[in-house]
């Protein structure tokens, strides 16, 4: 599936209700987390476990939510219990319990997951070959937060939102909605190789849609914010950032002034009212990294993850164009020599970033896309030898306690340029182009070949001068098309990160958080259509 | 036991609103068994179960209002929750937007719940998979799938007398079937109530029969075409218009249904006249909850009657401030059609395309519900009343009224997704582009 990105997203709530003080609590101790584990591990040994890891979770949720003048809900939630996983008689088997609290219970899940796994063997065809993995030992990560957003008061969010909406509404707006989720996994890991790994994970995500009406033509338009879900603590949330980015609008790196943004984009709603609409044909697309982070998502990020090759999601998020066959051949062109695409999970302020992923694997970067050619996929520890790999690369993740942690999208990023270029510069060639900020709507097939964009703000590009604001805009190409239309990418001090807090996958369905980065980057005639029409 | 009675339900619910000091309380009571099959490769990948049971309290003074939950039932757990639910509302912010609870309802009787759904085990899920699995496995294909039924109750009660209990089964089943050289695939999806209805080596072999035919595919200039949208394929740009019925976003003038000018469309003429969109929880069909989350009465709705716009949507805030009944929306809707089978309408059709399926819908612009998408696992070229040949997957770009005004012919209503839509036969849909995907 794609990542939830238009408009403000249905927010997928689990946990049960507590107060805001509760999320400050510490949780279970450590050491009684290890009891509770090596209780799991011993008894799925002894029921005939091959292997085994155990993951105590637990999930902590803070939303706050207006629109203009108004508080619409505050949720706080928590969620803690215990996954258990084993392989016995080469089969997977999973089992979990809820609000786990002693030694007894994580033994009994642990020798549920064992029945299940020895029922699920007579329906399996090859058994599980999992690639070696050392154990830490104790260990523990903890993401380089300055603030945790749980320690500041509920009505100073309020606060910021409500001023947000109150500006919004004094630049021109009709109506401002509003909301700041903010997320805490504490999690820890163990497993039979001998790890046992203590992480302590933030998330958070500022985000607001700002809506300006024409009576008398009837017609509305609006405007997202053009912040990022970040894996930061508070201190995202800044007046004046540093590394703001200021030209045509203001963006945003590892600071957000989300008042600086809402008054832009109040007063861009009432441009777009009355803004050109595009006339279709080939432009050259400038794409920002609020925009492009979707685009490498959706057209990197998911067709190069392992499971969707090998036909493992083929009834639901679809299969991949990127066939083994092409990777084996060390030739097929995914884009222009512009184009190197890495995988990460260690990105410092990412959403992906962890110290070791969900079945112990210490995180990494690595190549999916070297100087344009395909070079290698996203892939877990059962599926590390299909390609030849040694060993796993750290992308193995779970959205809670409850779920089978599975093979996910690790933070997929476009590197930058290695000559000096600023955004400026580039558009200073540009005949004929669009420039596109922000992300919008988004659609692809289930194979990866055929996709169509939108943004938030389109600014036609005429003999290398800024001409104007469009609307009606999207584009739609070809995914080895688009990239080998790749001629330029600007240098890294325009690199900033975009990303999905609700990316979905799987069968039920699981969410993921991930990031992704570029700097702006220039693609040569891509197909624009015009979106308007009558009703 | 996930599943208590209605009197079961009852005296929980009761025991808890006598402990309550807050000017309002309401409870909410749910439970139930889930459980799940997977398979891809021709074999299966994951399976499991859930049960769940739990109570979520909500105590209100004046308007402010906080919710605790817990899932244990002895009198001193439940006092506790109800003190700790009166606790975080007397800290939380006034929403004004409030509206005191409901008095007691009258509910109707829908026919939500089968025994046949509510036994299934890991033995029926097993054999559902088999039966999926096997016929591609002897003729070389290669079958993913998933099952998930559900069993389960809801309860509803507050210190106004408001009383509702509803037990509902329910079984969803979809599968893709690939031919092994990657060239062709197909899919069918089930769902229903009672899961005697399902029968999954019938709804495989729908799949299997589009996977084997649709290996040829041939590039058709994309444009605009006659189609049959499959209900499948219909469906969701159907829930998404559905959906965007809200009469708050009407009013305040950001919806397909607001009038230039000021005002809705409310009343308006919007479709072809033939469409008649309702719903309605007693549906033999499509049963649904007989009552909202927040205990307002499902009734029978007519939405679009004659192709006119009949009702929108509403909060029971919005209600108020409009001064008119406060109608919840539906989960489900049914579209009244024809009698002629999805064979008759491609029998009668000279040239069109049948579209089994439409994936990756996302909305273009609000305004106009403009949507875009693309057709997957079986689109074919029909000729002259006989399917031709496959046809390569399109991208398209088309809005659920401009569909609607351009209706040739329906069929007979098919249940999908908790609702039943018929066949669609609509000239001019608009495709701009093709995809190599299969």
């Amino acid at each position: 599936m794609g990542a939830g990105a238009f408009m403000l997203p249905t927010i997928p709530v689990s946990g049960r209700p507590v107060s805001p003080e509760e999320l400050l609590t510490s949780g279970v101790d450590v050491a009684i987390k290890k009891r509770l584990a090596d209780a799991a591990l011993n008894a799925a040994k002894a029921k005939g476990a091959s292997y085994t890891d155990v993951r105590i979770g637990r999930y902590l949720n803070q939303y706050v939510m207006t629109r203009e003048d108004k508080v619409q809900n505050i949720v706080n939630t928590e969620s803690y219990g215990v996954g258990v996983r084993v392989i016995a008689d080469g089969c997977w088997g999973f089992a979990a319990v809820v609000d786990a609290k002693n030694e007894a219970q994580t033994a009994r899940a642990a020798e549920e997951a064992v029945a299940i796994a020895k029922a699920n063997a007579k329906l399996m065809k090859e058994p599980v070959q999992l690639a070696p993995q050392k154990g830490y030992g104790e260990v523990s990560w903890k993401a380089p937060i300055q603030k945790n957003a749980f320690e500041v008061p509920i009505q100073e969010k309020v606060d910021l939102l409500l001023g947000v909406n109150a500006a919004a509404m004094k630049n021109g707006a009709n109506f401002v909605n509003s909301v700041l989720f903010m997320v805490n996994e504490q999690k820890y890991f163990a497993s039979s190789d001998g790890s046992y790994i203590d992480q302590d994970v933030h998330r958070i995500w500022p985000v607001f849609n700002v809506t300006s009406i024409d009576p008398k033509s009837g017609k509305f338009e609006t405007r997202q914010s053009l912040s990022a879900p970040m894996g930061m603590g508070y201190e995202y949330l800044q007046t004046n950032p540093k590394d703001r980015v200021t030209g045509i609008t203001t963006r945003y790196g590892k600071g957000y002034d989300m008042l600086e943004d809402v008054i832009a984009a109040a007063q861009q709603t009432k441009q777009k009212l009355t803004a050109k609409s595009v006339e279709a044909g080939k432009y050259d697309l400038i794409l920002d990294p609020s925009h492009l982070w979707l685009t490498i998502h959706e057209s990197v990020g998911h067709p190069l993850e392992l499971d969707r090759v090998l036909g493992y999601e083929a009834n639901f998020a679809g299969t991949s164009f990127a066939t083994l066959d092409k990777w084996k051949s060390k030739d097929f062109n995914y884009g222009s020599n512009q184009v190197t695409l890495f995988a990460d999970k260690t990105q410092e302020g990412s959403l992906g970033a962890v110290g070791w992923d969900d079945e112990g694997v210490k995180t990494k970067q690595w190549d999916l896309v070297k100087d344009g050619t395909l070079v290698n996929y996203q892939a877990i520890r059962d599926q590390a030898a299909i390609i030849g790999e040694k060993e796993s690369h750290g992308c193995c993740y779970a959205d809670s306690w409850g779920s089978v942690q599975f093979q996910r999208m690790a933070n997929v990023s476009l590197a930058p340029g290695k000559e000096q270029l600023s955004v400026e510069d580039m558009i200073k060639d540009v005949k004929k182009g669009i420039y596109i900020i922000g992300d919008g709507s988004f659609s692809i097939d289930q194979q990866r070949y055929n996709f169509q964009f939108g943004g938030q703000l389109f600014y036609e590009i005429k003999d290398g001068k800024i001409a104007g604001m469009l609307k009606d805009v999207a584009y739609q190409s070809n995914t080895q098309e688009f990239w080998n239309s790749c001629v330029k990418v600007c240098d890294e001090r325009d690199y900033r990160l975009g990303g999905s807090f609700f990316d979905g996958k799987g069968q039920p369905m699981q969410v993921s958080a991930v990031s992704h980065g570029s700097s702006t980057a220039r693609f040569n005639g891509v197909n624009v259509i015009n979106t308007a029409r009558k009703i | 036991m996930a599943i208590l009675t209605k009197e079961e339900a009852k005296q929980i619910i009761d025991k808890v609103l006598a402990f309550s000091k807050a000017d309002e309380m309401s409870v909410n009571l749910n439970g139930s068994r889930t459980g799940n099959i997977r398979y891809a490769r021709n074999s299966v990948s994951t399976s499991g179960e859930t049960n769940n049971l739990s109570l979520s309290i909500t105590a209100v003074y004046g308007k402010r209002s906080g919710t605790a939950t817990i899932n244990e039932f002895d009198d001193a757990s439940l006092e506790k929750t109800v003190r700790r639910a009166e606790e975080i509302a007397r800290l939380a912010p006034e929403n004004p937007e409030y509206v005191p609870m409901l008095g007691p309802q009258k509910y109707l009787e829908t026919p939500t719940y089968f025994e046949s759904t509510a036994k299934i085990d890991p033995a029926f899920r097993a054999q559902a998979a088999f039966d999926s699995i096997d016929p591609c496995s002897k003729k070389n294909l290669t079958a993913a799938g998933y099952m998930e039924d559900t069993a389960g109750f809801s309860a509803i009660g507050n210190s106004k007398g408001l009383f509702g209990y509803n037990k509902a089964t329910s079984v969803d089943f979809s599968i893709t079937v690939r031919t092994n050289d990657g060239l062709g695939s197909g899919y069918a999806k089930r769902d229903f109530n009672d899961a005697a209805q399902l029968n999954t080596r019938s709804a495989t072999e729908v799949a299997m029969q589009k996977a084997l035919t649709s290996t040829t595919a041939r590039a058709l200039e994309p444009g605009k075409y006659t189609v049959i949208l499959e209900p499948a394929a219909s469906i969701d740009l159907l829930q998404n218009m559905m959906r965007s019925m809200d009469a708050r976003n009407a009013d305040e003038g950001r919806s397909f249904l607001s009038k230039r000018g000021g005002g809705t469309r409310l009343g308006e003429k919007l479709f072809d006249e033939r469409v008649n969109i309702y719903s309605d929880p007693t549906s033999v069909d499509n049963p649904d909850s007989p009552f909202a989350g927040d205990g307002r009465p499902q009734e029978k709705v007519m939405w679009v009657e004659n192709g006119v716009v009949k009702n929108m949507f509403y909060s029971r805030y919005w209600a108020q401030e409009k001064g008119v009944k406060a109608v919840p929306s539906p989960s489900g809707i049914i579209m009244a059609g024809g009698t002629q089978s999805l064979a008759d309408m491609i029998r009668n059709t000279e040239k069109g395309i049948l579209v089994t399926r439409l994936w990756y819908i996302r909305a273009v612009d609000p305004q106009t519900l403009l949507y875009t998408g693309l057709t997957r696992d079986g689109t074919f070229y029909i000729e002259n009343g006989k399917i031709k040949h496959p046809v390569k997957n399109f991208r398209f770009n088309e809005s659920p009224v401009i569909m609607l005004n351009n209706l040739e012919a329906m069929g007979k209503p098919v249940r999908v997704n908790g609702s039943m839509v018929p066949p669609l036969k609509i000239r001019d849909f608009t495709f701009t582009s093709l995809s190599d995907a299969v």
